[in-house]
């Protein structure tokens, strides 16, 4: 730019790139010092080392549930019956406001694993409610199946299955 | 040149809330002396330091837990685990203490260039009124850590209230919220560690305000008297008081990132333990003028009084100054004087982080051999060693310090004001600034 | 006159402040100092003397003294592999729950641990040790001044007492130590530990090494630190200078 320009302006261009490189290095100065400030919330180190757990199965009877912790939420660890498996594998999924098979949410289908709270505004849902026989969210009726699909209610989403691994038979590892 | 909106947006907002305008007013039409050296740089440096602490401050509240199991913990938890915790830590600790030097400079720029004089007293007493809230926010500040340090920090300065004859106990249990330094304490001073410093804000509006009210002093301490005196704070100060501040984070950054303990007492990385005391107190640095003060006095009322009154005097200041003459430049014998005041603050520094009982200097000899206080005799002879035959105390040299502090402001200020025959004073600051910048040209005119 | 005055004033101070400096240094013992590899401007920690820091710890120090405050998966930052640091955790037990049936439960640690504490509580440490009470290390080396310097002379500095030094019963006799008194007898002699490594177990390697590693357990971000400290700084000297120029371009159209 400073070399199309006639030299008895030079000064005043020179002043102006002064100005802007002043005020740009300022602006890049400010934001990167932002950046502490805003990092800070984001979960520390010990919060994230805490993002697994592992939970034994032993001894959850078919046709009930545990909730164990992973990450601070609640996660429904159910051990399925034979008509609970048949239902949820029995449904039309092109039907579903979020359509998903049941053999996507499992790994093996006696064990439905998944996180407890609703999709809707977080809320933590009742097992063996609703119009579904799955799960339902008392704050603003969400109905949800025994695959932990959303049926019916203002919930955009099935409960979310997090990641988990089977160590053994009778051990699983959330996270 | 009043501010006129053109934009209808910013029209409707000025007709109803004239901010734009304020703002305006401050940055260019607020007539600021043409003549300002850097330092009147350490006024917005201040206010930049109070804001850094305020944000630094709410982020580490985020972390931090106001107990006494955990308060110590929950330090360290900022200190490895948060994100940028290390350094939003070490920021505020060393930013507090960055804070008191920009302050301290800035109040002896003052006390050179006499910017407390008529019309600014209430400026003055605005910006003590600030520096005394600085010091009970840090003060409570360096008991949240809870370590040795804060701890025993927190009883000795609390216990300086028992001295109040007849109801200094309850004083002090009240402050407590118990029989000694626990939880309840450690809870108040959290909550008003995070309230006082909005309180500052609002005290530094005033002083702004009134700032503004009178204008700026400057160096030649004479009032602006035309518009040759006077440029708009924006852009000359703006960009100078920027330049300022550059320079003043680099020195800030190397304590950060370099030294972030050194102004910090190791004992403080232990946690707090109510049983055992650390062999050697000191208060932060910027508390040690006034706690050799302190220990200067031999008596527990007196000395707290003096202390108190070593700040009370300088809302006096004003009208101890009897010059009519502001600045130091034109003073001869208040300029030695003020640099010997100046010497006599930092060796009250010096001597509040030394021990109580030590000596600064000793006089090595022969000396009789006391037993019990008896001298020893040996063939009619008394018996000699070698030992201290004279000492400097630290206490004895503290005295002296302190008494001159006094002297200063109480005698000293108001004699010379009397008799001394200042230099003469330019006819306007633009005057002063051409003789400055051009010699030759005062050359033809003389 | 009043000039004089102000420089004889001066000229007292500074001397005070040597005179202090000379006292203060009298009355403390002057410790050995170690040009070591985390100091300076640019230090970083030395990770082969960290690793081996470790484990003079766990197997000479942790007897006595917890690190409370360092969690094992930290390690990773002294270049110890995910699975080291497993096996390290594993080699202790927690107690967790409550389970299923409401009973807390002993578990092998994990890497989210910290290192275990050997006393439950000070009043135990106090009884099992004649009365002292050994100190949590996770801060000792920032707790102390010239913490490692302090630590390595402490550790490196017992020797017999002098003749005339009345030594109580239990206590040894350090060169370092504030009273020269101190409870804890010499935790290390040569070959105390077997390095994996091969570097020979000396005293004074191990004092180094143990150095080190709390060194970098009182102040783990170190070299973050160091490493954004020097890239903010050159970013404000540039910026500084940017910004002297434009004051000079800004003010030269006022005279």
């Amino acid at each position: 730019m400073t070399t199309t320009t006639p030299v008895e302006e030079d000064g005043v261009t020179r002043r102006d790139f002064l100005y802007v490189a002043a005020g740009g290095l300022s602006a890049v100065g400010a934001a990167a010092a932002i950046w502490p400030f805003i990092a800070q919330m984001n979960p520390s180190a010990d919060v994230l080392a805490l993002s697994t757990s592992e939970v034994d199965l032993d001894g959850i009877e078919i046709g009930s549930e545990i909730t164990a912790v992973w990450q601070g939420k609640p996660v429904f660890v159910r051990h399925r019956t034979e008509g609970e498996i048949k239902k949820a594998e029995d449904v039309v999924i092109a039907n579903l406001p979020d359509p998903q098979s049941d053999e996507e949410r499992v790994i093996k289908p006696q064990w439905l694993v998944m996180v407890g709270v609703c999709t809707h505004l977080g809320c933590i849902p009742l097992k063996e409610q609703g119009d579904y026989s799955g799960w339902f969210c008392p704050c603003h009726g969400s109905h949800y199946d025994t695959s932990g699909r959303i049926r019916k209610g203002p919930a955009p989403k099935n409960l979310v299955i997090p990641p988990y691994e089977f160590l053994d038979d009778n051990n699983i590892r959330i996270g | 040149m009043s501010f006129e909106p053109k934009n209808s947006a910013v029209k409707w907002v000025e007709e109803r809330l004239p901010i734009m305008g304020m703002l305006h007013h401050a940055l260019y039409e607020y007539p600021t002396p043409k003549n300002l050296s850097y330092w009147w740089t350490f006024g917005s440096l201040a206010g930049v330091m109070l804001v850094v602490q305020i944000v630094s401050g709410i982020v580490l509240a985020m972390h931090y837990t106001p107990h006494v199991d955990l308060a110590f913990e929950s330090v360290e938890h900022i200190m490895r685990d948060v994100n940028y915790g290390w350094l939003l830590r070490y920021m505020h600790a060393n930013g507090a203490s960055m804070f008191f030097i920009v302050v301290y400079l800035h109040m002896f720029r003052g006390l050179y260039y006499g910017s407390y004089k008529a019309p600014r007293e209430l400026l003055w007493w605005l910006g003590l009124i600030i520096f005394v809230l600085m010091m009970a926010t840090a003060f409570m500040g360096y008991v949240l850590p809870w370590g040795q340090m804060s701890f025993w920090g927190a009883t000795v300065i609390t216990n300086l209230f028992s001295a109040i004859p007849i109801v200094g106990e309850s004083i002090v249990s009240w402050l407590w919220g118990g029989f000694s330094v626990d939880n309840p304490t450690l809870n108040r001073f959290f909550s008003l560690h995070y309230l006082l410093p909005f309180v500052i804000v609002g005290i530094v509006i005033l002083h702004i305000w009134a700032l503004h009210t009178s204008g700026s002093n400057n160096p030649t301490g004479v009032e602006i008297k035309d518009k040759q005196d006077s440029i708009p704070f924006h852009p000359y100060y703006t960009v100078k008081d920027l330049f300022g501040l550059a320079i003043f984070l680099i020195i800030f950054s190397a304590f950060l990132f370099y030294a972030p303990n050194y102004m910090g007492h190791p004992d403080n990385y232990i946690p707090a333990n109510p049983l055992v005391t650390p062999a050697h107190i000191v208060p932060e640095w910027y508390f040690l003028p006034f706690y050799a003060i302190l220990r200067a006095v031999p008596d527990k009322l007196g000395g707290v009084l003096l202390m108190f009154g070593a700040i009370a005097v300088l809302f006096a200041l004003p009208w101890l100054d009897k010059s009519r003459i502001r600045s130091a430049r034109f003073r001869p014998i208040f300029k030695q004087l003020f640099w010997v005041f100046g010497a006599v603050c930092v060796g009250l520094t010096y001597m509040g982080g030394q021990s109580a009982d030590g000596n600064i200097a000793e006089i090595h000899g022969m000396v009789p051999v006391m037993i019990d206080g008896i001298a020893q005799m040996k063939d009619g002879v008394p018996l000699m060693e070698e030992g201290v035959t004279f000492a400097v105390t630290n206490v004895l040299v503290a005295r002296i310090l302190t008494v001159y502090y006094f002297l200063h402001l109480l005698v000293l200020l108001p004699v010379i004001g009397l008799f001394e025959k200042p230099r003469p004073l330019p006819a306007s600051i633009s005057e002063d600034v051409l003789s400055k910048t051009s010699p030759v040209k005062e050359a033809d005119n003389a | 006159m009043l000039k004089l005055i102000t420089s004889l004033s001066i000229a007292a101070l500074v001397s005070m402040g040597i005179a202090g400096g000379a006292h203060a240094s009298g009355g403390a013992i002057e410790l050995k100092s170690i040009s070591w590899h985390h100091g300076g401007m640019f230090g970083t920690y030395d990770r082969a003397s960290a690793q081996r820091g470790v484990q003079v710890y766990r197997e000479v120090c942790a007897g006595c003294h917890g690190l409370g405050l360092i969690a094992f998966r930290t390690l990773a930052d002294l270049g110890f592999s995910e699975e080291e640091i497993k096996a390290i955790a594993a080699e202790s037990d927690y107690v967790d729950g409550p389970d299923g049936e409401g009973e807390m439960f002993e578990r092998p640690g994990k890497p989210f641990d910290v290192f275990p504490t050997p006393f439950p509580n000070e009043n135990a440490a106090r009884a099992s040790n004649g009365g002292a009470f050994p100190p949590d290390l996770s801060l000792i080396v920032k707790a102390r001044a010239d913490g490692d310097n302090y630590l390595y002379s402490l550790l490196t500095g017992y020797t017999d007492a002098p003749a005339d030094f009345e030594l109580p019963d239990g206590m040894s006799y350090n060169a370092y130590f504030a009273g020269h008194k101190i409870a804890m007898p010499s935790p290390l002699s040569e070959d105390a530990v077997e390095y994996s490594d091969g570097t020979p177990a000396t005293v004074d390697q191990m004092a180094q090494d143990v150095t080190v590693f709390l060194t970098w357990a009182a102040e783990p971000k170190m070299e973050q630190r160091k490493s954004i400290g020097l890239r903010v700084i050159l970013f404000l000297l540039i910026l500084a200078g940017l910004f002297y120029a434009v004051k000079k371009k800004v003010w030269s159209d006022l005279h």
